[in-house]
């Protein structure tokens, strides 16, 4: 049998640098591709080539055999490649058929749109999906799980027959993702190719057929996913040994660093008591909604709180708005970078000084020189790769970015470090430079929460685990106590 | 490893860093440019005479445009400085006016008297604007279309629909006054504009505001007082509002009521021109300085070269468009 896609000696520079040097890729009908590696190994430029949106530089691409070329995305989309993005661009306005068939929608008799038809044959897709969303509804009213299902709804309508997907999992919860690869088997059951593209290993490994790795723009081999373990995998994917995943050098004090009680947001959270102390890292494990980000943004003065106290080292706060958190030597790295994170118009120097710029500059005037040393130090401390500290935050990849963030934090030397979801979207190199400043900052005596939502991280770097149900804590276990079945029962 | 990364392919030819490129240089290109065809073709361009003509033009819009680009950097809007331009001119105008009816009550008053009161008045509207907007987050645009609105109607009310007219010699010289041969409305936008380069590149409240219009989340997050950085900005889109009023006023003679429509148009169009997104964040006052004077520039040589003033516009809309266009595109191509 042909395979739905094949593709060999892919080549794509940008500006004299290459991006991708030799991809290769071969998808059978009825699979599910796993296309892992790093940011930077050329996964993106790959998929944007096979999407039509960049063009090859050199290297075949063959569809059912055929050699094809995409000019634009439209061809790709034509020749039945579909992608499902990362970030989803709905209309939210729109009803799900609307959206569904956008650019396509069936005349009536007198030119209009013949709504009951474009409606009936949505819901027809959908029911025959076993998706339950009803293809009236707007947009907006859908979780972006549902938004995702609708994604893949358009793709079969467009008779696709590979669909990419994206870091599909990135915005949604376990039990959500779970949905997930049900509809994933759905699609494998239909003959369908699926290429999966995602950091996280255990989804990988439960989900996907077959491999391909790239590392810095090249092919570096495929294979069964049955006949690879995890170990393997990672070593393939970052070129070098690695010991182990997590490694935990902290080792908790006696001393509280931060303790909560009975914190409450009307509507969001309700009754959230717990303590953190120095040298520790606690976790909090909940899903998507559960009110893990909002005990943050309640913490951090983002959110007002409508009842409990916060005690930092033992001394009773108030805080109103940021600024008394950073006062109080609070800091927040946020869930997602981009959007609260970082300026990405500024530069990585200006990034790294955003929230300490009283300090570095008392008087009106900025000092540059402070600046830049300020910035030297924690490019060096992070090992930040970037050419220079001028240059534009939004240029770094991923993992890089999110040592921006943690050094702006950094460099205020703060008591508490509160992390949301710090390794989203990171690679698993960076990823355990991540995983090494949380420790080093613990063992020096910092506190520090982290929220999680992949449970083999929480379970990896936390002494204890507060579980987040609806709002309210559905319990706080010691790291030896847990497991990951019972995490997962716990949060749902 | 991320040398290769795809997001850093060739870091030197990014779109951002071109688009910095083309913003930081592209723009006083066009305007040498500009300079060289216009002098080429008219041999009276380039006289002492004209080009002082010339800047004394853009000194007005210049100033105006500068405070636009505070507002700009945070991703907002003043349409009302037009209108505030006529309020603080005929407030200011009501003090220094040797009339006996058109003035208040013991006017002519020292001239530091009405040019505080112009500054002021222009002040007290943009602070308004800006609690409207930063306080109770009603969108700019809603917010100062309002301004534009009640500003003029308050000019109206205030000089009862009549012009204010023979101003004192002493506050007729910020508009026709000169030192060694400079112009002092010249003299006063250099001021301005050294001043503002010096607040939005090398202080602390500089970085606050292209933080606040770079990314509003990260800002708050970060500590900063968004609040108040962008209430800041609309009193310093309006003190300088204030200020340019006065200069017409001096310079007119007497203050209009019907003074300075449209002006908020002129100094967004400078700002544009300028390569300052209208997204914010991004954006410098040299730009707008630039093209404050492409826009005096032009309009001058379209006069020395007979051009009508009907086909003026014309052209200065195709170039407003054309220089954003051109500014887009080169950012973009991949």
């Amino acid at each position: 049998m042909q395979p739905l896609l094949k593709v060999e000696g892919l080549k794509k520079s940008f500006g004299g640098v290459a991006a991708l040097r030799d991809g290769r890729f071969e998808l059978r009908a009825g699979s599910v591709h796993a296309l892992c590696g790093g940011n930077g190994a050329g996964k993106s430029t790959f998929l944007s080539i096979l999407m039509g949106i960049h063009q090859r530089d050199a290297g075949t691409i063959w569809r059912n055999g055929r050699e094809v070329t995409f000019a634009r995305p439209a061809d790709a989309l034509a020749s039945g490649i579909a992608i499902i993005e990362q970030e989803l661009s709905p209309v939210p306005h729109m009803s799900v058929a609307e959206n569904i068939y956008l650019g396509r929608e069936p005349a009536s008799r007198f030119g209009g749109i013949d709504f009951r038809a474009m409606t009936k044959a949505a819901q027809d897709l959908l029911d025959d999906l076993d998706f339950n969303i009803d293809a009236n509804q707007t947009m907006m009213t859908l979780s972006v799980a549902q938004m995702q299902l609708v994604e893949i709804t358009k793709a079969l309508s467009h008779e696709a027959e590979v669909i990419f997907m994206d870091e599909p999992t990135s915005a949604i919860g376990e039990r959500e993702v779970q949905h997930l690869f049900a509809a994933i088997d759905q699609l494998k059951a239909r003959g369908k190719g699926i290429v999966y593209v995602s950091h996280r290993l255990a989804e990988i490994f439960q989900i996907a057929d077959t491999y391909t790795v790239f590392r810095d723009g090249g092919y570096v081999g495929s294979g069964a996913i049955a006949d690879i373990n995890r170990h393997d995998m990672i070593r393939m994917i970052i070129g070098r040994e690695m010991s182990e995943e997590y490694i935990k050098t902290n080792i908790p004090t006696v001393t509280t660093g931060l303790e909560v009680s009975a914190l409450a947001s009307a509507g969001k959270i309700e009754d959230i008591s717990f303590s953190a102390r120095k040298g520790e890292i606690f976790g909090i494990y909940g899903l998507v909604g559960s009110g893990r980000s909002e005990i943050f943004n309640c913490l951090f003065g983002l959110d007002a709180a409508s009842g409990g106290t916060v005690r930092v080292d033992g001394v009773q706060v108030e805080i109103a708005k940021p600024a008394d958190a950073i006062g109080h030597g609070l800091a927040l790295v946020t869930e997602d970078r981009k959007q609260t994170g970082l300026n990405l118009f500024d530069s990585v120097r200006g990034n790294i000084c955003m929230a300490s710029l009283p300090e570095l500059s008392p008087r009106f005037v900025m000092s540059r020189g402070r600046e830049a040393s300020a910035s030297a130090q924690m490019m060096e401390r992070f090992q930040i790769k970037a050419a220079r500290d001028t240059m534009p935050v939004s240029e770094l990849s991923g993992g890089n970015q999110q040592k921006v963030v943690l050094g702006k934090w950094f460099l205020r030397q703060p008591k508490v470090l509160l992390l949301d979801e710090p390794t989203r979207g990171v690679d698993v190199g960076a990823k355990r430079e991540i995983y090494r400043i949380i420790c080093e900052f613990a063992s020096a005596g910092g506190t520090v929460v982290m929220i999680s939502s992949e449970i083999e991280e929480v379970l990896g770097m936390a002494d204890r685990i507060m579980v987040m149900r609806d709002g309210r804590s559905a319990g706080i276990h010691k790291r030896e106590e847990i497991d990951a079945q019972k995490l997962v029962h716990l949060a749902d | 490893m991320p040398r290769t990364d795809t997001n850093a392919i060739g870091r030197w030819l990014s779109p951002e860093r071109r688009a910095h490129l083309v913003q930081e240089y592209g723009i006083f290109l066009a305007f040498l440019l500009l300079v060289v065809v216009l002098s080429a073709s008219n041999e009276f361009f380039l006289t002492g005479r004209n080009v002082s003509n010339v800047l004394l033009q853009t000194s007005i819009n210049g100033i105006l445009a500068i405070g636009m680009t505070f507002v700009i950097l945070t991703r907002g809007i003043d349409l009302s400085v037009g209108s505030v331009v006529a309020l603080a001119g005929i407030v200011s105008a009501s003090f220094a006016t040797t009339s006996p009816t058109a003035g208040v009550a013991g006017s002519p008053y020292p001239v530091f008297v009405a040019l505080s009161l112009g500054v002021l008045v222009g002040a007290a509207s943009g602070a308004i604007i800006g609690v409207i907007v930063a306080r109770f987050a009603v969108p700019a645009f809603v917010a100062t279309l309002g301004m534009l609105s009640a500003a003029r109607g308050l000019t109206l009310i205030f000089g009862g629909g009549r012009p204010v007219p023979s101003l004192t010699p002493e506050f007729r010289w910020i508009g026709t006054g000169n030192v060694l041969g400079i112009p002092a409305p010249v003299i006063i936008l250099s001021a301005v504009f050294l001043l503002s380069w010096w607040v939005l590149a090398r202080t602390r409240f500089g970085r606050y505001v292209y933080a606040v219009g770079g990314n509003p989340h990260a800002a708050k997050t970060s500590g900063i007082n968004v609040t108040r950085i962008k209430f800041i900005v609309y009193v310093i889109s309006g003190a300088l509002a204030g200020l340019g009023g006065m200069i017409l006023t001096a310079r007119t003679g007497s203050a209009l009521p019907q003074a300075g429509i449209a002006y908020e148009l002129d100094a967004i169009a400078a700002v544009v021109i300028g390569g300052t997104s209208l997204a914010g964040g991004v954006g410098r006052v040299t730009g707008t300085l630039i093209g404050a004077l492409i826009i005096g520039v032009m309009n001058n040589g379209l006069d020395l070269m007979g051009i009508e003033s009907y086909y003026q516009q014309v052209i200065k809309g195709a170039l407003i468009v054309g220089a954003v266009m051109l500014d887009r595109n080169r950012g973009r191509t991949a």
